[in-house]
Parts: C-alpha cells; sequence; structure tokens
C-alpha cells in the first residue's frame, strides 16, 4: 500500500501490524542528537526548524555529498533505532500524530497507542534507499555532523516498509521476543 | 619496495571495493538464507539486502550509509625495509577514501563526541600489525559499522566453564535481538588475553564464511534456533556463521569475545611487494 505524506491520523490508525508500505512525499531523517536538542528546544519554549507533528521521522543518518550547490544523497538505511527510546517516549509526549521509520525495533508500543506507528526498514540496505529518495530538500542542524543533523528528504514509494507496531498495542518485536525467549530456555539444557 | 603513495592509493581502492562490493562467500551465504528460509517478512527483508548488494554494486555507491570505523589490518613481511611511515600513509588513504569513495564522517571524540570530518583522531583509524616471514605487504580492511558493534560483549569466563561458551554467545546473540540487523556473523575469540580475545573475535569475520567446523557449526545452529529471524522479525535464519579463534590463555583465566557483524560483512585486502 502507498502512503503519502502528510498521512492523517486516520490513515495511521489504519494501519496493522503486518501491513506492507510504501512512503511518497517528505521525511525527516533524526537520531540521538536531533531528538536530545529538540528536546531541549521544545522544553525551553524555542520554535524547531521543522514540525514533527504529523511528520514521518527516519531514524538515519545518511551519507551525502555536496554536489554545486545541492546536497546528493548516496547511501541512507535505516540506523538502530532502540538508541532513541527514552528521547522518543519523551518526545511522543509533544505529538498528537507520528510515523516513525527505523530498524530493530523500539520499547515504546504503550506510547504510540492512539498515535503512531513505526514502521521497520531493512538494515543495511543503504543504497536500495538512496533510490527511493527523489532529493534533499532542507538540510537543519548541521552543526551535529552529517549523520546527526535534520535531512528534509523527498521520497517517491520509499520501501517496502513494514508496519512493526501499530497504534492498537500491537509489536511484531514483542511476539518475536517471547517466542527467542521461550526457545532460548529451551535451548538452556543442551548448551 | 611499497612506496608512500603506492600504499595510500591501495587504502583508497581496498575501502572503495569493500563498502560497494561484498565477498562471494558473503553474498553466497546470504543467497543460502535466503533459499532456506520460509518466514514471509524475513524473506522480504533479505530479498532487500540482495537488490541492494546489486544496487551497490552497479553504481559504485556503499551498499550502507553506515561506512563503519576504519579498521586495517597489515601483514608486514619482515625483509621489507619502508623508507617512509606506514601509518602516515594508511591515514592519508583514510582521509582520500573519505572525500572519494565518499565515507560517512563517523569517527568523534568520545567525550566531546566532536566529528574532525575526516575519520581520523585518536588511535583512528585503528591499525594492527602483524609482521611475517616475506617480503610481502598484505593490507586488509575491515569498515566495521556500529550497529552490530554495540551488541558485541566480553566476558571472563572461569577456567572450570568451557562448557558454557556456547551458552555465553547464544546469549549475547539472544540479547542483541534485531539490533545488529540479522542475518549476522557472529566473531567469538576464546583465550588469550582480555584484549585478546576481542582481538581474536574480530579476526575470525576476515575468514572465508562457508568453511566452518563441527564446533563452529553446533553453535550456528543453536543460534538458528532462536528465531530472531532477518532485522529481528522472526525467521529461522538468523546467523550466517560462526567463526572461531582461539589463543592460549592463562591457566587461571577463560577469557571469550563474540564479536557481532551485520550481514554486510565488508572486507577487502591487497598485497604489495
Amino acid at each position: 500500500m502507498e502512503i503519502k505524506t502528510p498521512i492523517s491520523a486516520e490513515i495511521v490508525q489504519k494501519l496493522r501490524v503486518g501491513d506492507i508500505v510504501y512512503i511518497t512525499g517528505e521525511m525527516l531523517t533524526a537520531r540521538d542528537k536531533a531528538h536530545l536538542r529538540a528536546l531541549e528546544w521544545i522544553k525551553s519554549g524555542k520554535k524547531l526548524p521543522v514540525s514533527f507533528n504529523n511528520s514521518v521521522i527516519y531514524h538515519c543518518g545518511p551519507l551525502v555529498k555536496k554536489v554545486g550547490d545541492e546536497w546528493k544523497v548516496i547511501s541512507a538505511g535505516p540506523t538502530t533505532s532502540a538508541r532513541m527510546n527514552a528521547s522518543t517516549k519523551e518526545l511522543l509526549k509533544f505529538v498528537d500524530s507520528i510515523v516513525i521509520v527505523g530498524k530493530g525495533g523500539m520499547d515504546i508500543a504503550e506510547e504510540l497507542k492512539g498515535k503512531g506507528v513505526y514502521l521497520a526498514y531493512t538494515g543495511g540496505a543503504g543504497a536500495l534507499a538512496a533510490n527511493a529518495i527523489k532529493r534533499v530538500k532542507d538540510v537543519h542542524w548541521l552543526d551535529l555532523g552529517m549523520p546527526e543533523a535534520i535531512w528534509v528528504l523527498e521520497v517517491e514509494k520509499f520501501g517496502p516498509c513494514i508496519v512493526a507496531i501499530d497504534s492498537h498495542g500491537n509489536s511484531l518485536y514483542d511476539d518475536v521476543k517471547r517466542k527467542v525467549e521461550e526457545n532460548f530456555r529451551k535451548l538452556l539444557d543442551e548448551l | 619496495m611499497p612506496t608512500y603513495g603506492e600504499v595510500v592509493e591501495t587504502v583508497v581502492e581496498l575501502f572503495r571495493k569493500a563498502e560497494t562490493e561484498l565477498g562471494d562467500d558473503v553474498i553466497q551465504a546470504l543467497r543460502k538464507a535466503y533459499e532456506e528460509e520460509d518466514n514471509e517478512v524475513a524473506r522480504m527483508n533479505l530479498e532487500a539486502i540482495l537488490r541492494n548488494i546489486e544496487i551497490a554494486k552497479e553504481k559504485r555507491i556503499p551498499i550502507c550509509q553506515d561506512t563503519g570505523l576504519p579498521i586495517v589490518f597489515v601483514e608486514l613481511g619482515r625483509e621489507l625495509c619502508l623508507d617512509f611511515s606506514l601509518v602516515d600513509a594508511i591515514r592519508e588513504g583514510v582521509v582520500r577514501a573519505t572525500q572519494e569513495v565518499p565515507l560517512r564522517p563517523n569517527a568523534v571524540h568520545p567525550l566531546t563526541r566532536e566529528n574532525p570530518g575526516n575519520n581520523i583522531g585518536l588511535y583512528m583509524p585503528q591499525i594492527n600489525v602483524d609482521i611475517v616471514e616475506g617480503d610481502r605487504l598484505k593490507i586488509t580492511v575491515m569498515p566495521k559499522g556500529a550497529g552490530s558493534e554495540n551488541c558485541s560483549a566480553l566476558k571472563m569466563l572461569l577456567p572450570s566453564e568451557v562448557n558454557k561458551i556456547k551458552r555465553f554467545v547464544v546469549e549475547v546473540v539472544k540479547n542483541a535481538g534485531g539490533k545488529p540487523c540479522p542475518p549476522i556473523f557472529v566473531g567469538v575469540g576464546i583465550g588469550s588475553t582480555f584484549d585478546g580475545c576481542a582481538k581474536l573475535a574480530k579476526k575470525a569475520l576476515l575468514r572465508d564464511v562457508t568453511e566452518m567446523n563441527e564446533f563452529e557449526l553446533e553453535i550456528l545452529n543453536a543460534i538458528n534456533r532462536l528465531g530472531i529471524g532477518a532485522m529481528g522479525l522472526g525467521g529461522k535464519i538468523t546467523a550466517l556463521a560462526v567463526l572461531v579463534e582461539c589463543g592460549h590463555c592463562h591457566t587461571a583465566s577463560l577469557p571469550v569475545a563474540v564479536n557481532i557483524q551485520c550481514w554486510a560483512n565488508r572486507r577487502a585486502s591487497a598485497v604489495l611487494r
């Protein structure tokens, strides 16, 4: 299914774990440092250069190159989302609706209830992802370094992404984790 | 005798190769996983991985945006007499590779997190030198991403706990879950010292991943019964290979290190004379 940004709260609510989606429109990259600075600015009442509300946040530190006056995305797969667990929980207090794209999963099923989904994109697939990124619309906070800046990307059919945590409290990761723990306990006798 | 310029050029080309093309052994292991996996989501991820590898090679762009930290292994023939600083040449190669491949500037100061922008810094690139027989200079680069490195672990087991090694390795993989971009390669260092076993674990990842002994296959089979699957979304292939290197250790110790490597096990070597 193709979804276009801005993604309405209605569509977010409709998505269920296991659904495969392709995103067209705008995505904002944000990693550890961008999350921390955004929280700092929000709390001190400073206006952010971008709005996270109703946005698609992509956990990605792209490899970009400046060609003339324009930035060109070379490779841009997702980064490990779990590093942003704590800061995302905090950030979610300030948004009504959100789509997060990353890899490896997060511990935020509870906080996403009623307001957002987490989409998993194949980790390491940086070249494939760059293919779907049409251009860099803007960049903010470049002083944080290339991987940590907020890159505003225009994407076309970015995917396949799988809905791994939906807005109804379901998480594929929690299901897998339960099974893995069970399998590990069974294995223990043999190891 | 190799010259300074040759070493610089070689380092740049090795990074370009390692970042854009995976070895045949790694691709073979990934294809086999795709054939054997029956979980649909895992297959979708493996398909994306294989497509990604093709695109990267064709367009000569980095497979993954995390182009890693520059790790370099050098085998220096003892008959060689270099009239230049090998370290300086490798550093210049890394600076140029960062510009030309390009590589993402990943190396930062550990406390200030300041990024010099060229992947050069304190003890960075990491250069490991072995003095060997002969007159060859072999350079191997191994760009290592953080997602998998962050899930690695080391434990000082007791000498009486040889039978707990397997359990420790499987537990490290279990705790990593989907974070290190599975299907993974698992480098295991057993013995040596605290630092030595970590080095052995990393060196193990340089081996041909399609050749495993019985002990390694046993650990691999145990790992693949966990059900983590590609990207941690479930499936029967969690690891593609377990590679173990041993070193003699103190009679009173048993260090074990587990170095996790994502599916993109990137490395490239060249020999200069």
